[in-house]
């Protein structure tokens, strides 16, 4: 590897337009496919990782070995003197007094300074000719920690004493948390729930432990620097909001936000994992310092330590009854891992703590949640967001309920079901449809898969169809059915009074004598179908066939980002709201054109349908090719949605949610109970979309974020050693996720119940059916085997008892 | 060292390879074909799948040099390779497969997808009318995040029923 690396010839790779014809009915509502499904599916469509640059060199990070360390001392020296190597930078080498970064808070360093916080801090980087030479390079830096004691747990981190994960905090929350180790603290009281808890007739308490989830995304981090002549760089990279990317990036490197040029590369995948930076930073450091493109891969092992994981928790809940099955109170503590570094953790203790209690009436409550710094791996972002963990152990808080008053688990919550109109424990009122009722009813009306369907066949059983599958482990002995209920409410948007906008350009012109159109947003694609949906509204609201959506990048304003359930209304709304501006100008031009012609210019609702201006009447005024002839109308408008508050520090009381998504899952699982296997034999799911843009991209979210929800039931979880705070599993070897033997039939019941304030009354579907799956999931195992089961992901062991 | 073979029909050369190096690097970064995916790189997620002659495999853990002289399927050739063994289909047409996988909606962030379709499409050509759990069976190595598997299932059913009515409509 001592010698340059000749390469057979190899095309540079770079992102492309994606234009689809198509009728002018392909709009909002339809079916229509993926304009990018042609490229997916023939391998040439650009992924992050398939960067290609002329001369380009591989970067390589060096990650500390130790969760909690104070660096003595760093030797280069060795790895600089490699052959094939290029540049070594540690902390020293960073370019401007800017030296962190940080979603919310600037708190983690771009290369550890003077100490390592958790497993897998990023401590040097490499560049080099060949990624072998990179690693092998970065292996021979000596890194000399001195090891410091570790905070794990609520316990440690806030014991008299304890180290402090963050020495000298002056981050906005620093001031009213009650000990420096915790991030932030959210209270949300309201009503009386000790004089709430007299009346009741039972009352419920119990701890539930919520583990950590992996967003395990296919496509590793990766993405590529290419320094340009101007002094600034230009980054093809994976990520899920470019906008926060670059205002991170620029001030590190020194270059002003012009100079950092962004463009979105094919994204394998995110669902939270990419709203932190990873590899950006590092790969136009190395750019800059060799004067070369740069292209950093992630491999699997160091993608775990990439990215942040989804907060594991600690949640405490006490809820009241009365005999007629109302409930009473709640009273509840949830206690967040944040992990290092801030991350997302704020906003996901806000949504913790607002989203509590769940899709019930609770007038009377007393919740406080909150995220702890530790020297576990930092967690941020993951579907669902905080309403995740709440759910979990509110949904095993109703089936106890309902146990104890002998009701039936769902009619229990039937009877509790917030609706439109309820006032949520922020005083927030729901001032749109909540049909929670409704969808329990929907899962529970579905009728329940065959019994014993490894009998299907006929001639013995598949062992296919049951629990340990092709393992062979059992024909059907010791094998008994459970059937679980959980509902969930998500916030769609960002919440807290975020100014949540997005940004589209929209362009309208004639092309070979047809009006087509083309879409310019910064939306990241993260493989939710935002460019499919973009094409139906551009064909909608300006009435054309062809749509082109050109590639996200950081040429037009923020999208904000594809998390918080938010794209589809939020940058959706943004191409209808820029579509609806082109329209009025198109039709402008046309009065100027053609007015004279016919009175109903003037006098009429105009619309633009099939390549043609048509009055609301139905009568064509004339061709959008004769309007647009010689004419483009090319206009970039910003979008908001309705603002939002600041919860109180105290009391957690505002209008701090945008919108409320709402889904409702029923389990059907049977257990090995010798074994301590379960199979998911049936996940049916119901939820309210408010209106579906793209119907089978609608049931390809929910199926998907279901399916994540059963990962974290009975398979996922990081596991961290509680002495060492290492990662212990961080393969697809040791951290599973669900196969398709994996995963059952999900059929999925879509109801529409317009939300008016939104765009078309969509509403975000991601990342509810994420929240109401684990604990269908583990109610069905429950009901099966007659085990408490207060933690997931359930274990074997969990089951046996061994 | 140099390794030679033939993918997707053509016969091609890489020079230099490290003898570290995978088949799945030399495809992507020697020789221009990065429709194999890296996902995991050590065989659990299915997303490298390639033929290695015929024979469906994790172009991960195979060592470049294992693949000399032979030859080679990627997502690139694949509509290639099954317009000729099938006898069906137009220069530049799709894979039956791939067509029911966007049709189907079994794409999502589509990093799955060319191991997926590599597999299925094997799956297919040694069973054309799989059951439900058969198609569970062979695709168990392919790992994918975002559709929590309904569609590639329904994908795969198409395709089956796609072909099946090909051939019937051909009375054979």
């Amino acid at each position: 590897m001592s010698t340059p690396w000749p390469r057979a010839s190899a095309p540079g790779r770079t992102p492309t337009g994606l234009t689809q014809g198509g009728r002018t009915g392909a709009g909002i509502g339809a079916s229509t496919l993926r304009p990018d499904g042609t490229l997916k599916a023939t391998g040439e469509f650009a992924y992050s990782s398939d960067m290609w640059h002329e001369d380009m060199l591989w970067g390589c990070t060096l990650r500390s070995t130790l969760a909690h360390a104070e660096i003595v001392s760093i030797d280069t020296s060795e790895a600089l003197a490699q052959p094939g190597v290029r540049a070594v930078l540690t902390y020293d080498d960073l370019p401007t007094e800017v030296k962190h970064y940080g979603l919310e808070i600037r708190d983690t360093p771009v290369l550890a300074h003077g100490k390592v916080r958790h497993h897998g801090e990023p401590v040097a980087l490499v560049a080099a000719d060949h990624p072998e030479s990179a690693r092998r390079a970065a292996a021979k830096i000596k890194v000399e920690y001195a090891e410091l004691p570790v905070v794990t747990d609520e316990a440690s981190a806030t014991a008299e004493g304890a180290p402090l994960v963050h020495e000298d905090r002056h981050d906005r929350h620093a001031h009213h948390v009650p000990h420096p180790n915790i991030l932030h603290r959210q209270p949300v009281i309201r009503g009386d729930a000790d004089a709430a808890a007299a009346r009741a007739d039972v009352i419920i308490s119990g701890e539930y432990v919520f583990g950590m989830q992996d967003q395990a995304f296919l496509g590793p981090e990766s993405g590529l620097a290419v320094p340009a002549e101007d002094g600034g760089v230009d980054l093809y990279i994976a990520t899920q909001w470019l906008h926060s990317d670059l205002r991170q990036i620029a001030p590190v490197l020194g270059l002003p936000e012009e100079k950092v040029r962004m463009t979105l590369s094919g994204v394998g995948g995110a669902f939270g994992g990419r709203e932190d930076l990873s590899m950006q930073i590092h790969a136009c450091l190395l750019a800059q310092r060799t004067g070369r493109p740069v292209k950093i891969v992630y491999n699997r092992f160091e993608s775990f330590f990439g990215h942040v994981h989804r907060h594991p928790a600690k949640l405490w809940y006490e809820h009241g009854a009365t005999r007629d099955g109302k409930l009473t109170h709640l009273r509840c503590r949830i206690v967040l891992d944040g992990g290092a570094y801030a991350s997302a953790s704020p906003a996901v203790v806000g949504n913790a703590a607002s989203l509590a209690a769940g899709p019930y009436v609770v007038d009377d409550v007393d919740i406080e949640a909150l995220a702890l710094y530790t020297n576990n791996p930092p967690c941020g972002a993951m579907r669902g967001f905080g309403a995740v963990q709440a759910c979990f152990a509110y949904e095993a808080q109703m089936d106890r309920l309902a146990a104890a008053l002998d009701l039936d688990p769902v009619e229990f919550r039937q009877r509790n079901a917030m609706e439109q109109g309820t006032i949520m424990p922020t005083g927030q009122p729901v001032d749109a449809p909540a049909p929670v009722a409704e969808l329990l009813r929907r899962v529970k009306a579905l009728p329940l898969p065959p019994e014993r369907q490894w009998l299907a066949a006929g001639a013995g059983a598949d062992v296919r169809a049951l629990p340990g599958g092709l393992s062979n482990t059992t024909h059907g002995e010791g094998v008994v059915r459970g059937v679980g209920y959980a509902v969930g409410i998500k916030n769609v948007g960002f919440s807290e009074g975020f100014d949540d906008y997005s940004t589209a350009r929209v362009r309208m012109e004639v092309v070979g004598g047809e009006a087509v159109a083309t879409v310019h947003t910064a939306m990241a694609e993260v493989g939710q179908g935002g460019v499919t949906v973009h094409a139906q509204i551009a064909r909608t609201e300006l009435g054309v066939r062809q749509v082109t959506i050109q590639p996200a990048d950081t040429r037009v304003g923020s999208a904000g980002s594809t998390s918080a359930s938010r794209q589809t209304y939020m940058t959706g709304g943004a191409v209808k709201n820029t579509c609806e501006a082109v329209r009025e100008r198109v039709l402008d031009i046309g009065r100027r054109k053609f007015g004279t012609y016919h009175p109903a210019w003037a006098t009429a609702e105009l619309l633009l349908e099939d390549g043609k201006v048509v009055t609301d009447g139905g009568e064509v005024l004339g061709e959008l090719a004769d309007v647009l002839e010689g004419e483009s109308v090319d206009l970039e408008l910003e979008f908001r949605h309705r603002p939002t508050e600041a919860f109180d520090l105290r009391t957690g009381q505002g209008n701090g949610h945008v919108q409320y998504s709402f889904a409702a899952h029923r389990a059907v699982v049977e257990v090995d109970t010798e074994l301590g296997l379960v199979k998911v034999v049936e996940l049916a799911v119901a939820q309210d979309v408010g209106k579906a843009l793209n119907p089978l991209s609608v049931i390809g979210q929910i199926q998907g974020g279901s399916t994540q929800g059963l990962g974290m039931a009975v398979m996922e979880e990081i596991l961290v050693d509680p002495v060492t705070a290492k990662v212990r599993n961080p393969s697809f070897t040791d951290y599973l996720i669900p196969t398709i033997l994996d995963t059952p039939t999900m059929p999925v019941d879509v109801l529409e119940l317009a939300d008016d304030a939104a765009p078309y009354g969509l509403r975000g579907v991601g990342e509810a059916p994420t929240l109401s799956s684990t604990p269908a999931v583990l109610a069905a195992i429950r009901d099966a085997t007659g085990l408490e089961l207060t933690r997931t992901p359930v274990r074997p062991e969990h089951l046996t008892g061994t | 060292m140099r390794v030679t073979c033939t993918v997707n029909g053509r016969e091609q050369r890489a020079d230099d390879v490290w003898e570290g190096e995978s088949l799945l690097y030399v495809l992507r970064e020697r020789m221009g074909l990065p429709g194999a995916k890296n996902a995991c790189e050590q065989g659990e997620c299915g997303s490298c799948t390639v033929r290695l002659d015929g024979v469906p495999v994790c172009a991960c853990l195979v060592a470049a040099g294992q693949a000399e002289g032979r030859d080679v399927v990627t997502v690139e050739g694949l509509a290639d390779f099954a317009r000729q063994r099938d006898g069906s289909g137009e220069p530049g047409e799709l894979a039956p497969v791939q067509r029911a996988f966007i049709d189907a909606g079994a794409i999502q962030c589509g990093f799955c997808t060319p191991g997926l379709l590599v597999a299925a499409d094997e799956l297919l050509e040694r069973n054309d009318s799989p059951s439900d759990a058969d198609i569970r069976e062979a695709l168990s190595g392919n790992l994918c995040r975002c559709t929590g598997y309904e569609k590639i299932l329904d994908a795969v059913r198409l395709a089956a029923a796609r072909g099946t009515a090909r051939t019937t409509g051909q009375g054979a």
